[in-house]
């Protein structure tokens, strides 16, 4: 008996277990119709979507009640169509090809009749439903953006379509899902799990209760509360100092990598993709070629760097040690890098700068001859190119940066295979590439990148992943974005710093100052082209700056793009130096230069290449 | 060697292998995802393949070891996992509440997975003892200290599941001559639990002494000399113990816990809090029908709507996808495997082989008992694995250490 107990248990155990198998699987089919039955109604239960704070708290997007005229057809008796249109605000026709719709979809189902009703209508509606049988309201949320800034972070939701469908087993047809920015990145957190609730159905297809007392309802879990690292007040002022100017800001918190302002001019107010006249806006929007308000120029856009590209060649020719700070050239208002080629240069004749003049002086010949150091330390060029994109990507160039938004362009930053293929194997050298030495040649980079490898410099070799998630109610994200140090010793930077300092303090941006702020930065002008009819056609440069304050415990690293704002300090360096301004002193002391910024527009400049005219650049 | 290789129970090996390539496709099958259905080291899948990989070494150094090793060692390997238990407190990571890991560099070792193994060996080595009578109670208190002590340190963690696992040894000690007194005693304990559970205390208090009294009569009809003390003491302790469950239960218990036992009980339908794991386990075995709805064709399981469903709720996958034929299969295959362990074991004539062949089977069978029992609604909550067929590094390694270590001893069944 004893030697039999567990042997005969188990023998007991399996024939309960098989038994009960069978009684699940086979005898009870209710749980295999749960999903496919008539007689079943599911319903969705959604929880409210979760709201989007900044960095200090406030509140950003929240959610708004909209209401839909719903109608059961077959329930419709004859009514006064005339009172009903008035009352909906909705025009005669459009009433009748819904009601026509809504009988062809089912006679016995609910469809939407007018949607999105706005609050005042409901109201005045509300007293006369009455009137009206087989009509009634359905309440629904959208989103409520609080502010008529930040469309290009927020994003939008729409409804889910084929593709969603197919992506995912969660959405139904007529869901939300976040389609742009963070309403896309954090999809999850804000939109929580919908639960499921299972109404029992008549023949009549008539609700009769729940079905099996809700023991198969799901309930729904919450949506989480996003903080982002966006600064409002800084982005709201950003995209005032961009209006009628066409370009990015942005600026990172050095130390963590959050990103406090991401600016795209031109951009919407971001309600005008909620509620009824979504898909018209968006279309509005969308085929807006010229302006794109839709393309976000911070993380799209592809831009030639410029001159703050040379900070980093500074860094890498150190690095390298093929030049030390002491090292100088001779600057002839320029020279001549191969024979009969000569590259322009600003500085006066017979100028011998060192590194640190080199740098606020923005002297090209000295980063020519820096570049060319680089390329020819090795024995062949191809070795010095790839040791000088490796180190440029240490810095974040020309791949993704791995922020969570879900746009971006990688840039480019060429290596020999690049030239091999282009001039063929052997038939280039140091001089074929030398306007990389300037950032221009064949280098592009987003102004993110710009914005990075800036706080990069600013930290001393190091960055930490872009990001604007700061934190998820109930969750600590934070140890997603990592560092990554770059592959420059640290102390390689403080002579470059000492240079993007001295380029504010008595270089080219010395309108960049600011009393009590020790900023260090460096400004570009980038050389651009387009198209008109064919024709390869210049514009008038790019302006461009970036900065980092202060200079030796630094808050907020910045890149401004302006396109076509000629020479980076006209336009670039005074947008950024406001900024810093405000996120450091929190109030713009220089209001002169405030008004000069907002009030200033380009509109003319962008008129040009389309106005069919010629026109003159760089005036 | 050589000689191992014949005698080896290749039946027994095969249904091995059988489960754990069935326990990966279903552990595939539930982290599926028509996107991207990418294998690497990184998915539950990719890591269960090279656990399996490991195990495979695991089982072939467990057969080549020469079995006299297991017996005299059984102490030294006992007290290891002792430590590792013990060390956990002070250098385990705490995972999902609880404190079983060693966790080195991504990947985890969770020593109560093996300190079944090592308790196994320990009460077969001490009850294979010459000197040991079980039905001493010096003996009878050794051979509980020895059970006990890993039990106390895992329920510490908390991990109350996996101490569970090690009243596993009370089979193996009936069976080695505990008195039927005990026997009887822990099944009406646990019948009393529920009864006491079920029914308002008065009702059952009234049928406890109903009975009793009956009992006593009835027996007073064939022998006159029955003594109503020893029924007394049955009604005293019984209402006594019935009063305490119902005490504890509502006031020293957790409502977590209360949740549990309500809803297997059926006192109440709670299909969203507590009630959604097996809710939804049930609604995912239930929608599978006689042939299942096919590999990788689960709805539910696709939907991810019961949760842990690669670790413990991986017999919900094998529901849905394999139906009932499917599930029909692995049940009976359990049933075979542990009887068959019994079977062979009892054929042993070493004591020491024997009894840890008991163990082991007892072990698979409560295992076996209650995550399939907790997958199909029958069981209360219990997180423990569905052995060789749930996700799991250590669990999948620790099993194979236990059977391997047996069908070891098995195949040197003449060697002495």
């Amino acid at each position: 008996m004893r030697k039999l107990l567990l042997a005969g248990l188990t023998l007991i155990m399996g024939f309960i277990f098989i038994i009960r198998l069978f009684q699940l699987q086979v005898v009870n089919t209710s749980y295999q119709k749960l999903s496919d039955n008539n007689a079943i109604l599911s319903i969705s239960d959604y929880p409210e979507r979760g709201f989007i704070y900044d960095r200090n708290g406030t509140l950003l997007v929240a959610n708004q009640a909209a209401y839909d005229i719903m109608i059961i057809p077959e329930n419709v008796i004859p009514f006064d169509t005339v009172a009903f249109c008035e009352l909906a605000g909705v025009s005669k026709e459009k009433l009748i090809n819904n009601l026509k719709k809504a009988r062809r979809f089912s006679r016995k189902l609910p469809s939407v009749v007018v949607n999105q009703i706005s609050k005042e209508t409901y109201a005045k509606l509300q007293e006369q439903m009455w009137k009206y049988e087989g009509f009634f309201i359905q309440k629904k949320s959208l989103r409520d953006y609080r502010v008529n800034f930040g469309a290009n972070v927020l994003g939008y939701v729409s409804e889910v379509n084929p593709n969603d469908l197919k992506n995912d087993d969660y959405y139904q047809l007529g869901e939300i899902i976040g389609r742009q920015g963070i309403e896309k990145s954090y999809e999850k957190e804000l939109r929580g799990v919908k639960g499921k609730r299972f109404l029992q159905k008549d023949r009549f297809n008539r609700i009769i209760g729940d079905y099996k007392e809700k023991s198969f309802n799901v309930s729904s879990k919450s949506a989480s509360d996003i903080q982002l690292t966006l600064d409002a007040r800084l982005q709201e002022y950003g995209e005032e100092l961009m209006q009628n100017k066409r370009g990015g800001i942005v600026a990172i918190e050095p130390s963590t990598g959050e990103i406090l302002a991401l600016v795209s001019a031109p951009s919407y107010n971001p309600n005008l993709l909620v509620g009824r006249n979504r898909s018209k806006n968006y279309r509005k929007l969308a085929k807006d070629t010229l302006e794109k308000p839709l393309f976000d120029r911070g993380l799209q856009a592809l831009y030639p760097p410029g001159s703050p590209f040379k900070t980093l060649n500074a860094l890498i020719a150190l690095q390298e040690g093929v030049i030390t700070p002491e090292t100088t050239f001779l600057c002839n208002k320029g020279h001549y890098y191969a024979r009969g080629a000569f590259m322009e240069c600003h500085c006066k004749r017979n100028s011998k700068n060192d590194l640190l003049k080199g740098i606020y002086q923005s002297c090209n010949t000295y980063f020519a001859n820096t570049y060319k150091k680089i390329i020819e330390k090795y024995d062949t060029p191809d070795k010095g190119v790839n040791q000088w994109n490796v180190h440029l990507k240490s810095f974040g160039l020309g791949n993704y940066l791995g922020y969570d938004l879900s746009v971006g362009k990688r840039g480019f930053i060429p290596n020999a295979s690049y030239y091999n293929a282009w001039y063929k194997e052997g038939g280039w050298k140091a001089p074929t590439i030398i306007s990389n030495a300037i950032g221009q040649g064949e280098v592009l980079t987003t102004p993110i990148q710009l914005a990075n490898f800036t706080a990069a410099i600013a930290n001393r070799g190091y960055y930490y992943t872009p990001h604007f998630l700061k934190s998820v109610t109930g969750d600590t994200l934070q140890q997603k974005f990592i560092r990554k140090n770059t592959s420059i010793n640290p102390e390689h930077f403080e002579v470059v710093i000492d240079g993007m300092h001295k380029v504010v303090e008595k270089g080219t941006a010395r309108i960049a100052r600011i009393k009590d702020i020790e900023v260090c930065g460096k400004t570009g002008t980038a050389e651009n082209f387009t198209k008109i009819e064919g024709v390869k056609t210049q514009l008038t440069d790019h302006s461009i700056f970036v900065a980092f304050a202060p200079k030796d415990d630094p808050k907020i690293a910045i890149a401004v793009f302006i396109e076509n704002g000629y020479w980076g300090g006209r336009w670039a360096a005074p947008i950024a130096s406001l900024m810093i301004e405000k996120y450091i002193n929190k109030e713009i002391k220089r209001t002169w230069l405030e008004q000069r910024m907002i009030n200033g527009s380009l509109a003319s400049e962008y008129e040009k290449p389309i106005s069919g005219k010629p026109f003159k650049i760089n005036e | 060697m050589n000689k191992i290789i014949y005698r080896l129970d290749w039946v027994t090996i095969l249904l091995y292998v059988a489960l754990v390539i069935f326990g990966i496709s279903n552990i595939y099958s539930t982290n599926y995802n028509e996107n991207s259905n990418l294998i690497n080291l990184k998915t539950p899948v990719g890591k269960q393949v090279a656990f399996a990989v490991a195990s495979f070494i695991v089982a072939i150094v467990m057969l080549t070891i020469k079995a006299k090793v297991f017996e005299r060692f059984a102490s030294v390997f006992y007290l290891l996992t002792l430590i590792l238990l013990i060390g956990l407190f002070a250098f385990g990571s705490n995972i999902s509440g609880a404190t079983s890991w060693y966790s080195f560099g991504g990947v985890g070792l969770q020593p109560s997975e093996f300190a079944k193994v090592t308790t196994s060996l320990a009460v077969a080595k001490l009850l294979s003892e010459i000197q040991i009578d079980i039905r001493k109670i010096k003996s009878l208190v050794q051979v509980a200290l020895i059970i006990v002590l890993p039990m106390i340190l895992i329920v510490l963690q908390p991990d109350p599941g996996t101490a569970l696992v090690f009243s596993a040894f009370f089979f193996v000690l009936f069976r080695e001559g505990l008195n039927s007194f005990f026997l009887i005693t822990a099944f009406s304990l646990v019948f009393f639990f529920i009864l006491s559970l079920l029914a308002p205390i008065p009702f059952v208090f009234a049928s406890i002494i109903t009975l009793s009294i009956s009992l006593y009569f009835f027996s007073r009809k064939f022998n006159k000399k029955t003594s109503l003390l020893p029924y007394l003491g049955v009604i005293i302790f019984s209402c006594s113990y019935v009063y305490s469950v119902d005490y504890i239960f509502n006031n020293v218990f957790e409502q977590r816990h209360r949740d549990r036992f309500n809803i297997i009980l059926g006192k109440e339908v709670d299909s969203q809090g507590i009630g959604y794991n097996i809710n939804q386990s049930k609604i995912a075995i239930g929608s599978g029908g006689w042939e299942g709805k096919g590999f990788l064709q689960g709805t539910q399981t696709k939907g991810n709507f019961v949760p842990e469903q690669h670790t413990d709720y991986i017999f919900s996958t094998i529901g849905e996808e394999w139906g009932f034929y499917g599930s029909t299969a692995v049940v009976f295959v359990f049933c075979f495997l542990i009887i068959r362990i019994v079977y062979r074991a009892e054929n042993l004539k070493n004591n020491f082989a024997r009894i840890y062949g008991h163990g082991v089977a007892a072990i698979l069978f409560l295992h076996f008992f209650i995550n399939i029992g907790m997958s199909l609604g029958l069981v209360p909550t219990i997180g423990i694995p569905l052995p060789f067929i749930s996700y799991g590094g250590s669990s999948l390694l620790g099993f194979t250490c236990l059977l391997f270590i047996f069908l070891n001893l098995d195949a040197n069944r003449l060697s002495d």
